[in-house]
């Protein structure tokens, strides 16, 4: 008899090979056919600068995408347009179907779509636990009144959540710091308990800007195994900008590279690397 | 072996201590589950034992231990455990895994527990050497070791995970979810009814109950064999002369690997039904010692040291008035508070005063720390600072040293109550016999004394005598009154040129205690005069550059500032004073010193996995800068090479500045008296 597990989920994932080295990242070969989002012909101006123009990608249900690109190039504006705080002068956002014209920040979150932000935006007199509990808000149907009691239906609803903040702490391992007011953390953690923020609203579609920006090799090697069993073990999809390049090649399912507001190349890490297009971007020739 | 306290080498007062007898093995609780399915009979509906997971203290009693350690067995036995295996057990405190101990007890086989921090080629000589058929392990970290030596060992068979996070896409066939495990042995179980039982009543006192390797501060770790006899009588011994009972209470936090938390946090948790908890994790274990308050403790010097270290620092930044209170009442506890605590007269006034002291002070103090309700506290694995020992003591914490080894399972001499000396490591505990060698070795013979070293018996016979006494390899005399005290490691006791003694771990520990040293080598043997290396503590030392405007961006630049040589300089002249007070030690206080540019860490070799300083080693490695030392250049160039913690390796190098230090000759010390 045996006790091998296969689970639904594994078995459903038909290219993953059994990885020797012990060293497995996302599993090769990973299939996304489903469309989440979709950008297409976007263009952003503020005034006469042109931050994006008529950009056009998808993201799959599932897959790691990231968006990369020299600084300036428009990707921090690209996920404000995604994440709704930006609106674009032309072209169209479409979501889980829908097609999108103006989106308020808040809607993006009640639909499913969290970010976490370049610079820290944490509530930082307040602990851990709680930043992570104002995660939850939005899944809350008990109103202040209620919530002031701490009574019934109020309590419950708040076991309930703080149980599942409990899960995010455990998962992201932070027990150490529940109760240490955030203010306090090296940045390192503070990033981490943004990305906690962000998973309790249980987003599928998760934007990080800069995730591991400022972070030594240790640190960012931690947040990229937490990006990874992010998407692992809740599915979720991710959108990140990052700007170290081996971790983006090593993390993302494909990868879309911005210059100047401007698409110039989107595909998998093999074939962005080999693009003489990128190649250009990054070593500068081009730019003088 | 462990090191203890030392005080000059004078002449032994005796060379045996007093034995008392010990207990005996009871035939028909012989091993440790045998021992499990009593307490789940006799106390079944107590708490055995404890983690707290998602915020949350869980528990376990007795009853339902036993029913998951049967699980555990027959799923292992499913897999294909057979007596006589190997099974390598690999994590941080997790209930599973110390059920798992018990499960392959049950079954006959060996749990050979391994240090979670170890790198990949660390595990490597162990897995080899014990044969390892299965691997328990926590989780990803420990599976991804495992994997990339997996080509190295055919005879590794298959692992088992408990956590399966991040585990989801990991094709390879010899892995396995505990839950399957169990729930598979649940299986079995029911349709093999006596097999567990029949397994269990196989098991003798004499079979190998667990294989436990010394981290080895020379040469490979040797893999200590020790029979369920030898745990239980060693385990219920101490536990009787503490009075031990299952309404005690411990928290379980120090490596599965170490002797000591198979003793404390299993063996005598079995043997007496208290409850053992496990923290949240490995950073936690403060918080939760907090909330737990447990009645046994136990921990090594340097966390000890580390909490004295967090209260003065948070002392400093307190108000004054707050600061004038806390140093009044220590001046009180000083004085009066281990005087109370062994029993001994006290005037009324200072009995009055120490009694406010401990409303004001030392109850929210020790509330804080989580000693509040600890009644046994033990300290062992080296020597520690006399004055951090009655800093605690003081306040009312019943702190006692202990000596022992894994070769002993554990006890060979505990301080009693009310005898407490902070030089010496005690009285034999009962069963041991304890006598000191005429080259000044101490020896020991007790029921605990190991089967053998695993398939070494070379290294056997080295150290254990055909009649049953083992050689410690610690220099040690016994006092008047029948204590051990340990001077240093017999071969590390040397000379300088002139003949003068040199006792490298006494000098080291003296600097070890103020709070701004973390780390100490002393160097002298065959030398003119000693040196040190020294580690600043980063916590203790930055704390007090903040507090003087000293700016720093790494360890490397704080440990370089001009201020803090100053600092440390002043703190070894301290202790140089002091020894020039000792009559045998006088010639070995500290003529040149320096700040080494990186923390010393057992991922370089450089420390034991339980932190212990690896002198030859660290020796090699820094011969450019010992020759530095003994030269009298102001400065040297150093490059090392650094491991980060996922192995890869880096770097670093620095010009280091050497420090003169002022010495006292035996004349200025009686001018100035």
């Amino acid at each position: 008899m045996t006790v091998t597990e296969v689970s639904a989920e594994t078995a459903a994932q038909p290219n993953a090979e059994p990885e020797g080295d012990g060293a497995p990242t996302a599993a090769p070969e990973r299939v996304f056919d489903e469309v989440l989002l979709e950008i297409s012909g976007v263009s952003l101006s503020f005034g006469g600068v042109v931050a994006l123009s008529d950009v056009s990608f998808d993201i799959c249900k599932g897959e790691i995408r990231a968006i990369i690109g020299p600084n300036g190039a428009g990707k921090s504006s690209m996920l404000n347009v995604i994440n709704g705080f930006y609106h674009p002068q032309q072209g169209t956002i479409t979501y889980k179907g829908n097609v999108r014209k103006k989106m308020r920040p808040h809607r993006a979150a009640a639909e499913g779509i969290a970010r976490t932000f370049q610079n820290i935006a944490l509530f930082r007199g307040m602990s851990t636990l709680d930043n992570i509990m104002t995660g939850r808000l939005l899944k809350m149907r008990r109103g202040l009144l209620w919530q002031a009691l701490y009574w019934g239906p109020a309590r419950d609803e708040e076991i309930v959540h703080r149980e599942f903040a409990e899960h995010i702490i455990d998962f992201l391992e932070i027990e150490a710091i529940r109760k240490t007011v955030v203010g306090q953390l090296p940045y390192g953690l503070q990033k981490r308990v943004e990305l906690g923020r962000a998973l309790a609203a249980e987003p599928e579609l998760l934007l990080l800007d800069e995730p591991m920006a400022g972070m030594n090799v240790e640190e960012k090697e931690d947040m990229s195994r937490f990006i990874i069993d992010v998407n692992d073990e809740f599915g979720t999809t991710i959108a990140l900008i990052e700007h170290d390049m081996s971790i983006v090649m090593d993390l993302s399912d494909r990868v879309v590279v911005l210059d100047y507001g401007r698409k110039i190349a989107d595909g998998t890490p093999d074939q962005v690397r080999a693009n003489p297009a990128v190649i250009e971007a990054y070593l500068g020739v081009g730019h003088g | 072996m462990n090191e203890g306290q030392g005080a000059g080498v004078a002449a032994t007062a005796a060379t045996s201590a007093p034995f008392r007898p010990g207990a005996s093995v009871d035939l028909e609780f012989d091993t440790f589950p045998k021992l499990l399915k009593r307490n789940a009979a006799v106390r079944g509906t107590r708490s055995a034992m404890r983690e707290k997971d998602y915020g949350i203290w869980q528990s376990w009693t007795w009853a339902e231990v036993a029913a998951e350690v049967r699980a555990i067995a027959c799923g292992l036995s499913v897999l294909g455990l057979r007596r006589g295996d190997a099974v390598a057990i690999i994590g941080d405190n997790r209930p599973r895994l110390y059920w798992t101990i018990a499960a392959v007890q049950s079954l006959g086989g060996i749990p050979v527990p391994m240090y979670q921090d170890a790198v990949a080629d660390e595990m490597k000589f162990v897995l080899d050497h014990a044969g390892v058929r299965f691997a328990v392990v926590e989780n990803q970290e420990q599976v991804d070791k495992l994997l990339q030596v997996w080509e190295d060992f055919p005879q590794l068979e298959l692992v088992v995970y408990d956590q399966p996070r991040g585990l989801r896409h990991y094709r390879q066939d010899f892995l396995h979810d505990m839950a399957n495990v169990l729930a598979a042995g649940q299986k079995f179980d029911s349709e093999n009814p006596s097999f567990y039982d029949d397994e269990v009543a196989m098991g003798v006192a004499g079979d190998t109950a667990i294989m436990l390797y010394t981290s080895g501060t020379t040469g490979q770790p040797k893999g200590v064999v020790l029979t369920h006899e030898n745990i239980y009588l060693t385990a219920i011994n101490a536990a009787q002369q503490e009075g031990l009972t299952e309404r005690d209470e411990s928290l379980a936090y120090l490596p599965l690997a170490w002797v000591g938390d198979h003793i404390f946090s299993y063996a005598q948790s079995y043997v007496t039904g208290f409850c053992v908890s496990c923290p949240e994790s490995s950073d936690t274990v403060l918080t939760d010692l907090r909330e737990l308050g447990p009645s046994y403790f136990f921990a090594p010097p340097p966390i000890f040291e580390n909490i004295l270290t967090t209260v003065m620092i948070r002392m400093e930044d307190a108000s004054a008035l707050k600061r004038k209170m806390f140093s009044y009442f220590m001046g009180v506890a000083r004085r009066a508070g281990a005087n109370i605590l062994d029993r001994e007269p006290v005037g009324v006034v200072d009995r009055l005063l120490y009694w406010l002291g401990g409303v004001f002070v030392y109850g929210p103090l020790k509330n804080t720390l989580g000693l509040s309700r600890v009644r046994i506290c033990y300290t062992a694995g080296e020597a520690i600072g006399p004055d951090l020992f009655v800093f605690y003591r003081s306040i009312g914490i019943n702190m006692k040293q202990l000596y022992g080894s894994t070769e002993a399972s554990v006890f060979i001499t505990i301080q009693p109550d009310g005898e407490i000396k902070p030089d010496t490591v005690g009285t034999p505990a009962p069963g041991v016999e304890l006598k000191v060698a005429d080259d000044g070795e101490v020896m020991f013979r007790s029921p605990g004394v190991f089967k053998e070293y695993f398939k070494n018996p070379e290294a056997t016979a080295e150290t254990k005598t055909p009649d049953g006494w083992v050689h410690t390899g610690d220099a040690g005399l016994i006092d008047e009154d029948g204590h051990l005290k340990i001077i240093d490691r017999l071969k590390d006791v040397g000379r300088l040129v002139d003949g003068t003694l040199f006792a490298p771990k006494y000098i080291e520990n003296k600097l070890k205690f103020f709070s701004h040293i973390k780390e100490v080598v002393a160097f002298g043997n065959q030398q003119k005069f000693c040196t040190v290396i020294v580690n600043i503590d980063l916590e203790a030392v930055g704390n007090w550059a903040e507090r003087g405007g000293i700016t720093y961006s790494s360890y490397q630049e704080l440990a370089a500032r001009p201020q803090v040589y100053d600092l440390i300089q002043e703190e070894i002249e301290q202790m140089n004073s002091e020894l020039a007070k000792e009559q045998n030690l006088a010639g070995s206080q500290i003529h040149r010193f320096l700040l080494l540019h990186k923390e010393l860490d057992p991922d370089d070799g450089e420390l034991t996995r339980t932190r212990k300083v690896r002198r030859n080693f660290v020796a090699e490695k820094y011969s450019t800068v010992i020759e530095a030392l003994y030269g009298t250049a102001d400065h040297c160039q150093i490059t090392t090479e650094v491991t980060f913690e996922d192995g890869r390796k880096g770097t670093i190098s620095a010009d280091l500045a050497i420090r003169d230090v002022r010495t006292v000759t035996a004349g200025e010390q009686l001018a100035a008296e």
